[in-house]
């Protein structure tokens, strides 16, 4: 599996609060959720991300909140892989539960800029930066984990192991 | 080779002799938890992957609590939702408006959560019980959905930090100073992905609800669980509330910390978390020493401080005192139990007689979303756990944690201040 897109870059401590502000965890719609997300940091998100994009951000991406709404609401805009130096912990099981890819690299949270183009292949962990002709190497998923993506999230794992 | 509290419950949930961190595993769950905004999650998940019956009804807690009483439309339909859930399957321990508390506030004074359980919620301060010396966590809403059904969660077994608590607090200093004191010298992400664990002489001075408090915000280090040695205040307060069997674990002698810190409750000052984050903290004699910081509004309650000794402190400060003009006091008993005692002790008369409104159970303005949202520019001194940018309303208005204590003394003077200026 591999994703390609434009990064979109932010700094530490990401929350759950601004990536979908709790004022809208009145529904579950993913469009709606969606049509809000990153709102409280960067207002104009919604209106330049596209298909595929990728978010670039540093330490404890996602902390705050257990809501699933937040790694809902990055998948449906759109944005094929969060890439972070670290992840809080609830985030991180919820994107790997919901199947949204996220790899933990620091040289690549460093070194990549808001506006690069980079190619992600998931299988080998390899972030290639288009932009600036340059790779950085992040950890491959675990085996148990990459069987609950592979199956399609956490409860297609369960599901497909009961049948 | 020799395990940590946590790494003890988790194996032996999981059916093994001994677990390493690290290690990926799969353990039983004693309750699974969820909430009017993460529980329709779950419940679609549960109903479209073609789940048709939870695992023991006696262990799915659903407790309407975030956007209750029903707010707007849409949060009505989301209860509705987990109303009818619940009568479907039969689910026992289903709380609405009249029963209902703020989970974290609620499960404990229920006796839901023991020493030695494990518990997982969709609610990440669902490590709360960590103060019962039980291992729980949150989750999210497909982890859940996954729990209902099977009665099992996949965990990475954590490594730990040891918190070896000596001497005791001092007046007006409980344990959200100690929490906030801890998140300000380790860092918001200072505990990632592992166990707090709290030992030592000095938690026999840490009441449960300070312990409550403290377990709540190892979220807010970035913990997976806090996690408290069970002692005799731990057997007296579950001892009207369970009747079932409960273990308590102990941390092996040698058993491995990444890191240890010893905390003498008696250095600990009232602390105050700034904008935008918990760990942004300053002690009081640092704020005294800054020009004023005037507030519109305080919030005393939340699954942080919203129990029984909190509205004691608070009442004690508001004593026959008028809130300054230009604040706006809310006060939220965090059960209908808590709230209730409130009245019989006659702190509702003194909340109601200084200018405060005293509201029913819910998390409400805690998370921004009703009962005391917050406009642009405006700044509150709030009892619960998190500052981000637009926690609590507007992306321009300012959160600052602290002590129903702190809190109550802001409230009269319209700055933030320590109690001990105003009670004298
Ligand atoms: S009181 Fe606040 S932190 Fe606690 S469960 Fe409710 S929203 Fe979450």
């Amino acid at each position: 599996m591999k994703a390609k897109g434009i990064v979109h870059k932010y700094g530490n401590n990401v929350d759950t609060d601004v990536i979908i502000p709790a004022r809208y965890l009145n529904t579950q719609s993913h469009e709606e959720l969606a049509s809000h997300c990153m709102e409280d940091l960067d207002k104009d998100f919604v209106n330049k991300v596209s298909k595929g994009d990728v978010i670039v951000a540093g330490d404890n991406f996602g902390c705050g909140s257990s809501r699933e709404h937040a790694p809902i609401a990055i998948k449906a805009s759109g944005i094929s892989c969060v890439i972070a130096t670290t992840f809080a912990r609830i985030f991180y099981r919820n994107s790997i539960n919901i199947g949204l890819p996220i790899l933990e690299c620091k040289d690549a949270s460093d070194a990549i800029d808001a506006g690069d183009t980079v190619e992600i292949d998931f299988d080998s962990g390899l972030i290639t930066n288009i932009t600036k002709n340059e790779s950085y190497q992040a950890l491959p998923f675990p085996e148990f984990i990459k069987e609950i993506i592979d199956k399609g999230g956490l409860l297609k794992s369960i599901t497909g192991e009961s049948k | 080779m020799s395990m940590t509290m946590t790494q003890k419950i988790l194996a032996d949930h999981a059916g093994l002799d001994k677990v390493v961190a690290g290690q990926l595993i799969n353990a039983n769950l004693d309750m699974v938890l969820a909430n009017d905004i993460t529980g329709p999650v779950s419940i679609n998940e549960f109903a479209s992957n073609g789940f048709d019956k939870v695992f023991d009804k006696e262990k799915v807690s659903l407790v309407m609590d975030h956007f209750t009483p029903n707010k707007d439309i849409k949060s009505a339909e989301q209860c509705k939702q987990c109303r009818t859930f619940a009568r479907k399957f039969d689910i026992t321990n289903f709380y609405d408006v009249g029963n209902m508390g703020i989970e974290h506030a609620l499960l404990p004074e229920l006796g839901l959560v023991a020493p030695g359980e494990l518990i997982i919620g969709a609610d990440s301060h669902t490590c709360t019980y960590g103060a019962l010396g039980a291992f729980s966590t949150g989750v999210g809403s497909t982890d859940v959905a996954a729990g209902m059904a099977t009665g099992m969660a996949w965990f990475k077994v954590p490594s730990a930090i040891k918190f070896n608590i000596i001497g005791k607090l001092n007046k007006y200093i409980s344990g959200k100073d100690v929490i906030l004191h801890i998140i300000g010298m380790i860092g918001v992400d200072g505990a990632l992905y592992k166990s707090m664990e709290f030992m030592g002489d000095g938690i026999e001075n840490l009441t449960i609800d300070d312990r409550l408090c403290i377990s709540n915000m190892a979220i807010e280090a970035g913990a997976k669980n806090g996690i408290f040695v069970v002692d005799d205040i731990t057997k007296e307060y579950i001892k009207d509330k369970i009747c079932r069997q409960v273990k308590a674990y102990f941390p092996d002698e040698d058993a491995e910390y990444d890191k240890t810190y010893d905390i003498d409750l008696s250095t600990i000052k009232s602390t105050v978390a700034f904008p935008h984050l918990p760990e942004n903290t300053h002690d009081i004699d640092e704020i005294k020493a800054m020009e004023d910081i005037n507030i519109d509004q305080v919030v005393i309650g939340s699954c942080t401080n919203g129990r029984l000794s909190d509205m004691k402190e608070a009442a004690e400060i508001l004593k026959g005192k008028k809130l300054h003009r230009d604040v706006r006091g809310i006060i939220i008993p965090a059960t209908q139990k808590i709230y209730k005692q409130c009245m019989h002790l006659g702190y509702t008369d003194i909340f109601i007689d200084a200018g405060c409104v005293v509201s029913t159970p819910t998390c409400g303005p805690c998370l921004g979303g009703h009962m005391g949202v917050l406009a642009g520019g405006e700044s509150c001194v709030s009892t619960t756990n998190r500052n981000f940018v637009g926690r609590m309303g507007h992306v321009d208005s300012k959160v600052y944690l602290a002590s129903p204590a702190i809190a109550a003394a802001s409230a009269i003077t319209g700055k933030i201040s320590s109690p001990n200026q105003e009670v004298k």
